[in-house]
């Protein structure tokens, strides 16, 4: 039996009277592939925020990687790896530059910041172009590089944030052979999406409706469950 | 009319610009090629879109999409080819191209600070028209937004700002629509009901030609061209499209997706291997036995794994197309 | 045609009024300036500083020197003794105006001879030292006055005044006009290439260029509502100068309000002109600012005199339209000449409007490229 990564227990975030995340209680395991769900503003991005250390939740309690999501929120900060929808690297520097500064703020020592240089453009293929500004780089290759920088400090869970904004069918696919090799070396990712059919690519999927989770299960079950052949439907026939 | 151009096919540009007169086809593209500098984002493109047809222009972003729905509206000049809208020609007949056609950007392009009234009786007013004068075509459309009238467009929904925007493009009746990526970014619920508002659109007699990233929706449409890298890889009706792929296509499942896909990236059959969702999209050379890849799996230690022939899917034979296209150019 | 303008008036109008920030800019903006210009220069004062260099040093000498102190504005800071003195005390600071008595003082008052004086003030500081130029010149006429009645001397007290560091002093009502061209310049020109960029960020220029609206209209229904409030806020100004700050207008109004309209046109024709090369807000802002703002303030002889620029600065001045329309605002305004007088500034003002209206004709583009 895996260990649970994360584990949230009626967390809830109001704001004033607004009830953005209402008492969800769900767990993660280790080294799964978790699918976050929901249509925009239904609160997804509120529940990440509280599970990254970046908002407190009004009530209720999770921990992420052992640590209490309300009062530790600095050591979580350090042990997961964050990737938002708009890629966090920078156009003006190489993509050397970016490894090594993100290598920096995450406190890598020289000399594992040039080892990490190293082993990154050699997985991703991207040695020919390490000298090249992230800005000239096709839309797959920043994907795949951001999704690497955000490991630069091998955390053990990474939380994607709606990371497939471009939906070309060799892009995506390439960047889900990058997130199973991920999960393959035995990291957890919690991905979060507004496509339905990106959902299919995970183990297990939540799917949120308003600010509760509505439904949580592998994709096969939830399509069983609700008679539908696609995500799509699973979350039409949900939110109607 | 159609019919009659396939038994009387004219090569002359010249004596087609006078055929298209005569036909008058909603949407009449010649070999638009267009680059920004080095980038060629159009490369040669031709397709026709008939009256009353809705014609879906599919493919990722940065396929061109955009692009070509510039030219085509008249805000872009083609580097060379031509075009008609409505039998007027690009160039010459801008002026009335820009009264006949209805055009919803990609982006959200109205006015973030009127209301949902005051936008529409803006664009009403420019347009020389009223609400009233053509409410009939988009009431269907307008009565859900009425409630919402009074609130500025930029505090709706996603789904409520699209439809506020296809009302924009509606209210002077246009010939033609040009809706670029009106579903992008709207939730699965507003796209469907989108959707629903073209057909409907389409009964009227109104030509539309749609782009979108999503190849599912391909199957809403009349006929769709598949763009990528500003090549149409191939036109057809949804229903055509799949005889065009012409390998056997199987679905494989495993408890280790990633462990059977370099798996099979390595068997000496394959032709290509992706992941589609929970499963992997093989695609073997014709006439191998589905014995011989059993035999494969079972060498390797996937044993249980399910192997089952499947019809393709759009996505199947968009990445077949243009991985043979891109293989065609290098 | 003219609903479709109605139509695109009332938009605009809209877009102004539920955007505070060009509200403030459009209202805020000119009181702030005007007011915080105006009273920089009004400011009461008390206990000034005053050094006195006195030659004569005999009891009319002193009378004087004790009369302007009487008021309470002035205090006597140092006597002294040559005229190399005089700088130290600006330069330390201590004072701000230096009185220099001659020899001949009290015999030149006494004795039916012309009787001179000389301030010399601080510059650097220039509006600090008009005022106090002002203050202490009524003291000392009124000392002649008084003294007038002793002695029946048919001379005035001629006092010479002498600028240090800022020879053309700017004065209060220099402040009127610059802050006019300067006002209908930013709210003209900038407010129209923002609004016009704002439109092309947002996507909605897209969809107004798809449409059978003239490129003209688009134009026109943008800059309309701008120019109006342009020269309603160029009246505000002249208002607000002539009963709060006492700025005259000597000339004629209705000349004055007609060459404010060349102007508002001439900066609306800059406006455009500009958002016509630009793509993005912050594109326009930037142009804007340098290429108009900036050159505007410093090369326009608003708050630095041209005559004091070195030459290639003097050209650039020549070339900003700002420069003329300040020159017309002060002929008419504080001189009250005619239209003889300004005969060449308004054909500059008007040949370089027709030139932007050309370029902008020019360069307005029909499709997005």
């Amino acid at each position: 039996m895996p260990e649970n990564i994360i584990q949230v227990e009626g967390l809830t975030k109001c704001f004033g009277d607004f009830t953005a995340v209402d008492a969800i209680t769900f767990t993660v395991k280790k080294g799964e592939i978790f699918g976050f769900l929901g249509a925009n503003g239904a609160g997804k991005t509120t529940a990440m925020k509280m599970l990254i250390g970046l908002s407190k939740p009004t009530k209720g309690m999770g921990s992420v990687a052992g640590f209490d999501i309300a009062k530790n929120p600095e050591k979580i900060k350090k042990r997961i790896g964050y990737m938002s929808q708009k890629f966090s690297l920078y156009n003006d520097l190489t993509v050397k530059e970016n490894i090594r500064f993100y290598g920096g703020i995450y406190g890598l020592d020289k000399k594992r910041i040039r080892s990490k240089t190293q082993s990154i453009l050699k997985e991703l293929n991207l040695n020919d172009v390490a000298g090249t500004l992230v800005a000239a780089l096709p839309l797959g290759w920043k994907q795949r590089l951001s999704f690497a920088v955000s490991m630069v400090h091998d955390p053990e869970i990474v939380f994607l944030d709606e990371p497939t904004g471009g939906v070309d069918p060799h892009v995506r696919r390439q960047f889900w052979e990058t997130i199973y090799e991920a999960a393959a070396l035995g990291r957890t990712i919690f991905v979060t999406t507004h496509y339905m059919d990106e959902a299919e690519y995970c183990d297990r999927v939540s799917i949120m409706v308003s600010g509760k989770i509505e439904a949580l299960d592998t994709p096969e079950n939830l399509k069983h469950q609700f008679k539908a052949k696609t995500m799509d439907e699973v979350f039409l026939k949900l939110a109607r | 009319m159609v019919h009659f151009e396939s038994v009387c096919p004219l090569r002359s540009s010249s004596i087609r610009t006078s055929w298209n007169r005569l036909v008058m086809q909603a949407i009449q593209v010649d070999n638009i090629s267009k680059s920004y500098g080095k980038i060629s984002a159009l490369k040669s493109v031709s397709f026709q879109v008939e009256e009353g047809e809705l014609f879906g222009l599919i493919g990722p972003d940065g396929a061109g999409k955009s692009t070509l729905f510039r030219i085509l509206t008249t805000l872009l000049l083609a580097d060379s080819g031509e075009g008609h809208v409505a039998g007027n020609h690009l160039l010459r007949d801008y002026r009335k191209i820009r009264r006949i056609v209805g055009y919803m950007p990609g982006r959200f392009s109205l006015y973030q600070d009127l209301s949902v009234e005051e936008n529409l009786s803006f664009f009403a007013t420019i347009f020389g028209t009223t609400i009233e004068e053509n409410y009939g075509l988009i009431k269907d459309i307008y009565v859900q937004l009425e409630p919402f009238k009074k609130r500025l467009a930029g505090q709706l929904s996603g789904g409520m700002k699209q439809k506020l925007a296809l009302c924009c493009a509606l209210i002077h009746r246009p010939e033609v629509l040009f809706l670029d990526e009106p579903t992008t970014g709207v939730d699965a619920v507003s796209r469907k009901e989108f959707w629903e508002m073209l057909k409907k659109l389409k009964q009227k007699g109104i030509a539309i030609l749609v782009s979108t990233p999503y190849m599912d929706e391909a199957s809403l449409c009349d006929r769709i061209a598949l763009i990528q890298n500003g090549e149409i890889l191939t036109i057809n009706t949804p229903e055509g499209l799949m005889t065009e792929y012409d390998l056997p296509l199987y679905a494989v499942k495993y408890d280790d997706t990633y462990q059977l896909l370099k798996g099979l990236r390595k068997m000496p059959y394959t032709k290509s291997v992706l992941p589609f969702g929970d499963s992997l999209h093989l695609t073997v050379e014709a006439e191998t036995p589905v014995s011989k890849i059993t035999e494969y799996l079972t060498d390797l230690g996937f044993e249980n794994a399910e192997i089952r022939p499947i019809s393709p899917t759009v996505e199947d034979i968009f990445l077949e197309l243009s991985r043979r296209t891109e293989s065609k150019n290098d | 045609m003219f609903k479709i303008f109605k139509a695109f008036v009332k938009k605009e109008v809209y877009h102004i009024l539920r955007d505070r920030r060009t509200l403030l800019i459009l209202f805020g903006m000119p009181i702030a300036q005007i007011l915080i210009f105006g009273y920089a220069v009004t400011n009461e004062f008390k206990d000034a500083k005053i050094d006195v260099l006195d030659y004569a040093k005999d009891q009319s000498s002193l009378q004087l020197v004790q009369h302007i102190q009487s008021s309470g504005n002035f205090l006597l800071n140092r006597i002294l003794h040559s005229e190399k003195e005089i700088e130290a005390g600006f330069k330390a600071g201590t004072s701000k105006l230096v009185l220099v008595i001659p020899e001949s003082f009290g015999a030149d008052l006494y004795g039916n001879r012309p009787v001179s004086l000389q301030l010399i003030a601080d510059g650097s500081d220039p509006n600090n030292a008009n005022t106090l130029v002002q203050y202490a010149l009524a003291m000392i006429l009124d000392f002649q006055k008084e003294r007038l009645k002793l002695a029946e001397n048919p001379f005035q007290v001629r006092v010479e005044t002498r600028m240090l560091y800022n020879p053309q002093l700017i004065s209060a009502y220099n402040f009127v006009p610059g802050t006019i061209a300067l006002i209908l310049l930013i709210i003209s020109a900038m407010l129209t290439s923002l609004t016009i960029a704002r439109e092309k960020e947002q996507g909605t220029m897209e969809i107004l260029l798809v449409s059978p609206l003239p490129p003209l209209l688009i134009i026109l229904g943008k800059v309309a509502p701008y120019a109006i409030l342009s020269f309603i806020n160029a009246v505000l100004v002249l208002v607000l100068g002539y009963f709060v700050f006492g700025v005259p207008i000597i000339g004629s109004l209705t000349l004055l309000l007609i060459i404010c309209m060349l102007y508002v046109i001439t900066a609306l024709s800059l406006g455009t002109l500009i958002s016509t090369i630009s793509k993005t807000q912050q594109d326009a802002m930037m142009r804007s600012l340098m290429g108009l703002m900036i050159p505007s303030m410093i090369l326009s002889g608003f708050i630095f005199p041209l005559a004091s620029m070195p030459v290639v600065l003097q050209y650039l001045g020549h070339i900003i339209p700002a420069t003329y329309f300040i020159a017309i605002l002060k002929g008419i305004m504080l001189r009250g000449v005619g239209f003889n007088f300004i005969l060449f500034e308004v054909s500059v003002l008007l040949g370089m409007t027709l030139f932007f209206l050309f370029m902008t004709y020019k360069k307005f583009k029909i499709r997005l490229e």
